[in-house]
């Protein structure tokens, strides 16, 4: 293949990385002055990239001698982390500015980051995997740390960055183990390597495991999980909400595709540590968040039981499991984005407040956010008929498809447990006295964000469903 | 012309139309002009909230207007099978929205389309907070509900089955009661108490349900009820499933020992809350054993029969002899609930004509009777803003129009021939005497003690001599609680005069169940015959 075609499957990525390029030297010239117009700029660069990868989806093509490939899982993951990526600069900017914090690096990080896990969801060779990894790990680092006089934010920045890096270090062992044994880094070398020996490679599956757990910590899978709730709460709210959309997406379709890919045969060895890690994820995350009262932690230990949900969906090792995860993915990021502008919308005089309690009486105070609140967290819950409740049921189908019964039934009670913390706040909001309203010029754009995800949760979704189901078996069916 | 009007989509209309007064509500109430403060003028609330009253009872009505109209016009209960039945493409892979009635469900489409204007009527006057949001749940409880009745598919029943529990919740925790309780370390009011336990308790139930459905789905391939109910599950696996479903309902029924939450929810829930949750909540419960749990697993269902009798009768005899203890009118009528769903649930597990039967009657006559006593609860209620029974007492003197109604309904929650509540009580017991005679011995005491508890009740809060003060100057029913409870009373005379056209529409579907039923257990003793 030659460079320019290698370079024709590539056009969203270079977008992003040479888009990125462009802006940080006008914004170097232009100064802060530039941060709406560069802001502009990388959300349409985002979304011109996602419509390229629509232009081109389907497909299967191996590009830079292996190292990555280009098919339907990746374009499926490319477009949401795109479209996130997007939503989160248009939640971002207003924020920012009121907080002194509008500067014009920080749509450029996004885009950066954007730029990274686009690699990472296309990565098909451990060098590919860890490279891109790091492109995204490095920018969210910064991001973090975005409110430098915050100490908190600081104090994010620097724990990410550590626990991160350590992160990566075990993922490097993990490569440099598998490499060591199988003889290559490709992932279709290592599976042929995998496939042929009879038993297990002892050494493969250590390797693996190290990948496993740097894996779990960029999903924030417990017992990895634990940078997650004091970056979640020290962060900048949008990077907040930047964070536990889009990189939680793009983390768990590498984690599957550097499962499924390479180790497909040696499947019943990791299936006991993903089932493991998924059901101590949604344990924690259904515990742990009982006893919260800033609702950013909350939301903290919610995902991390959300990605044990997900996670359930990767241990069934099927394709039908690999859909699930998707589609849960899918569905939790919209839901996620969706919660997220309505904490946005928390603002009184003085500031954002993050305490559940000034969540008190929303329901008179402000009807219309109370509603999207309740819709969103029923469907965090995954109480039917909203969509939180199709992603469980497919991850769910799939663990009972596969004969993982045991995994599906403890899910399904943690998932009630888990209902307990959801519906406090909806009973905070619902059945308290009403507290005073929140400033109601936080913004009609993160309203808008907020109503269209919580009406794509609403039962809207029901007829949604089958397409959604029909792209991710599609997209599924790449690894396969 | 009739053609097309027979396979339209009925049941579907009839279910979803409820959504479409509750977005015009929601729809009324976002476009209300506010101050410049933001506030809305109490002319204007006001006027809201007549519109979200009119609008809902206007709906309500119009649903249950359709639904008999569709009943009389379309549905022909000699046939056993399902009938107005719709289908569409929905997941994918097997898995299709799937609506339709038979003899089992439809008259609980009825109820359910019956006592809903009702609701709306008891909560005329006694909700004067945040009306709108109140009819918009109860709309949007009514699609729900109606759901669950016409599903015939496992996914969308399970999501209408657990869709139901998130206004049911809201209704309690908005506009129960007030009054403080301590849990877990939290100050709470009593009814997030009640509103948390009612979630969680039916939540938690339900879950297992799901993962059995699933394991279903990986057996047989498709979520299609008619046809899982003919499928052949092996015995070792029904036994799982069966827990996994009698978990989700047995908490719905509710049945002894997962009653708990139920005299909770009623105490707090507003009147309506406590009318549609004992007139047609419950019934789910007792439906979903008929629909699913008998014809699903029949090997599994006659297994666990014994169990399912003992729990009947320790439910039929201790929480009657709870209910003699009670202070509370609501509470004394909820246990009562329990006790009466034990009937239900004894009836439908002898596996008999008259058991199911029986069950299914006392299901609808339970609806009318125990719905009509939470409403003269709520009339009580409203004047004096308590449900203590010691409050009370002499009422008959100041009103006896609501004593004698209270008497008649108190008579049919005992028993009495002639009211409904014979007839289904009668049968559930004949079948259950087919089945073993000890279990009818036993549930007949269920019978005295609800003569007792109930006479109880009537005399301490009707006989005696009016000395309470505040008691003077009570007023008898007004023209609109005349109307609903007389209403109701009719119903439940004509259903305890005349069973038979009630029954006769059981009949078909119950009949093939059965046939059904035993066919498959008779092939299972053979097949153990022939092992042996």
């Amino acid at each position: 293949m030659g460079l320019i075609e290698t370079l024709s499957y590539v056009i969203p990525e270079l977008m992003l990385a040479l888009g990125a390029m462009a802006l940080l030297t006008f914004g170097v010239l232009q100064g802060d002055r530039s941060t709406g117009t560069v802001s502009i700029a990388s959300m349409g660069l985002l979304i011109a990239a996602a419509l390229v990868v629509m232009a081109g989806y389907g497909g299967d093509t191996e590009i830079f001698d292996g190292a990555f490939r280009i098919d339907a899982f990746s374009g499926f993951c490319k477009i949401l982390i795109f479209g996130a990526a997007a939503i989160a600069i248009l939640m971002s900017d207003k924020y920012l500015a009121g907080e002194q914090l509008g500067r014009f690096e920080y749509p450029i990080l996004i885009l950066l980051a954007s730029f990274g896990m686009a690699l990472m969801v296309s990565a098909n060779d451990l060098i590919a995997l860890y490279m891109s990894v790091e492109m995204q790990s490095l920018a969210l680092y910064i991001l973090a740390a975005f409110n430098r006089e915050s100490r908190r934010s600081t104090e994010a920045g620097l724990k990410y960055f550590v626990l991160g890096a350590l992160s990566s270090g075990l993922l490097l062992y993990g490569a440099s183990l598998v490499y060591g044994f199988s003889g290559s880094t490709s992932f279709v070398e290592i599976a042929r390597v995998a496939a042929a020996t009879e038993g297990a490679n002892v050494g493969l599956v250590v390797g693996l495991v190290f990948l496993i757990a740097g894996l779990a910590f960029k999903v924030s899978a417990a017992p990895f999980h634990m940078w997650t709730p004091d970056v979640y709460e020290g962060a900048p709210t949008p990077v907040t909400a930047f964070f536990a959309a889009a990189p939680k997406l793009a983390a768990m379709a590498l984690f599957a595709r550097a499962l499924v890919s390479p180790f497909l045969d040696v499947h019943d060895q990791w299936q006991p540590v993903i089932a493991m890690i998924a059901v101590a994820s949604m344990a924690i995350g259904s515990f742990s968040a009982i006893v919260q009262s800033n609702i950013k932690r909350l939301m903290a230990y919610s995902s991390i039981g959300h990605m044990g949900f997900a996670l359930v969906g990767l241990a069934a090792g099927t394709k039908q499991g690999v859909s699930a995860v998707l589609i849960y993915m899918a569905i939790y990021l919209v839901m996620t984005i969706g919660t997220f502008a309505c904490i946005l919308l928390m603002r009184r005089r003085g500031g954002q407040t993050e305490s559940l309690d000034d969540l008190s009486g929303l329901s008179e105070s402000q009807p219309g956010l109370a509603i999207l609140f309740t819709v969103l967290f029923f469907s965090l819950a995954g109480v039917p008929p909203t969509g939180g409740f199709f992603g469980k049921l497919f991850v769910f189908n799939a663990a009972v498809q596969a004969d993982l019964i045991w995994l599906a039934v403890v899910g399904v009670l943690l998932s009630a447990i888990a209902a307990y913390y959801y519906l406090r706040v909806i009973w905070i909001i619902w059945f308290n006295e009403a507290g005073s309203a929140f400033e109601r010029e936080a913004g009609t754009r993160l309203g808008v964000i907020a109503t269209v995800s919580a009406l794509i949760m609403m039962p809207i979704l029901l007829i949604g469903i089958a397409p959604l189901r029909a792209a991710a078996d599609a997209a599924a069916g790449a690894l396969f | 012309m009739t053609e097309s009007l027979a396979t339209a989509p009925w049941l579907s209309l009839i279910t979803f139309f409820p959504l479409l007064g509750a977005f015009f509500i929601a729809l009324r109430r976002t476009g209300a002009r506010r101050d410049a403060s933001g506030n809305i003028a109490t002319v204007e609330q006001e006027q809201i909230d007549r519109i979200a009253r009119s609008i809902a009872l206007s709906f309500t009505l119009g649903v249950f207007v359709v639904a008999l109209v569709v009943y009389q016009v379309f549905y022909d209960p000699t046939f056993a099978g399902y009938q107005l039945v719709e289908q569409a493409e929905w997941l994918g892979g097997g898995v299709n929205y799937k609506m339709g009635v038979d003899g089992i469900s439809v008259l609980f489409v009825l109820l359910t389309a019956f006592f809903m204007p009702i609701c709306i009527l008891a909560s005329w006057h006694s909700i004067t907070h945040r009306v709108a949001d109140y009819m918009i749940a109860f709309l949007v409880m009514e699609t729900l509900v109606i759901g669950v009745f016409c599903a015939l598919d496992l996914v969308v029943f399970y999501l209408f089955f657990e869709g139901s529990l998130i206004p049911m919740f809201l209704i309690i925790g908005v506009w129960g009661s007030k009054g403080i309780k301590e849990f877990a370390g939290y100050r709470l009011s009593s009814r997030v108490y009640a509103a948390l336990k009612f979630f969680l308790y039916t939540f938690l139930g339900s879950v297992l349900m799901l993962v059995a459905i699933l394991w279903i789905y990986k057996e047989a391939g498709t979520t299609d009820v008619p046809t899982l109910q003919t499928y052949a599950f092996p015995a070792g696996a029904q036994k799982w499933l069966w827990l996994a479903f009698f978990a989700s309902f047995a908490v719905k029924m509710p049945m002894w020992p997962v009653h708990t939450w139920l005299p909770d929810a009623h105490v707090q829930a507003p009147t309506a809350g406590s009318v549609i949750l004992a007139a047609i909540l419950l019934k789910m419960g007792g439906y979903g054993f008929i629909r699913f749990s008998l014809p699903m697993f029949p090997i599994a269902s006659a297994d666990f029969a014994p169990l399912v009798y003992a729990l009947s009768i320790v439910a039929i005899i201790y929480t009657s002899l709870v209910a003699l203890a009670q202070e509370d009118m609501k509470k004394l009528i909820a246990y009562s609930s329990v006790a009466h769903m034990g009937f239900v649930t004894m009836g439908i597990f002898t596996g008999t004509t008259q058991g199911i039967e029986g069950a299914l009657f006392q299901m609808i006559s339970h609806g009318f009777i125990s719905g009509a006593l939470f409403l003269c609860v709520g009339v009580v209620y409203d004047r004096l803003h308590t449900r203590e029974i010691a409050a009370f007492g002499g009422l008959v003197h100041r009103m006896p129009f609501y004593a004698f109604l209270f008497l008649f309904f108190t008579m049919g929650n005992v028993g009495l021939p002639g009211i409904s509540g014979f007839v289904g009580e009668f049968l559930t017991m004949a079948g259950a005497f087919k089945a073993n005679s000890w279990i009818a011995f036993f549930a007949a005491f269920g019978v005295i003690l609800s003569a007792a508890y109930g006479l109880r009740l009537f005399r301490q809060v009707m006989y005696g001599e009016l000395v309470k003060e505040n008691l003077m100057a009570i007023t008898d029913v007004n023209a609109r609680e005349l109307g609903m409870l007389v209403t109701l009373m009719a119903f439940a005379l004509y259903l305890g005069v005349n069973p038979s056209p009630t029954l006769s529409v059981f009949e078909p579907s119950v009949g093939v169940l059965l046939e059904n039923y035993n066919s498959a257990l008779a092939g299972t003793s053979s097949v153990a015959a022939g092992g042996h």
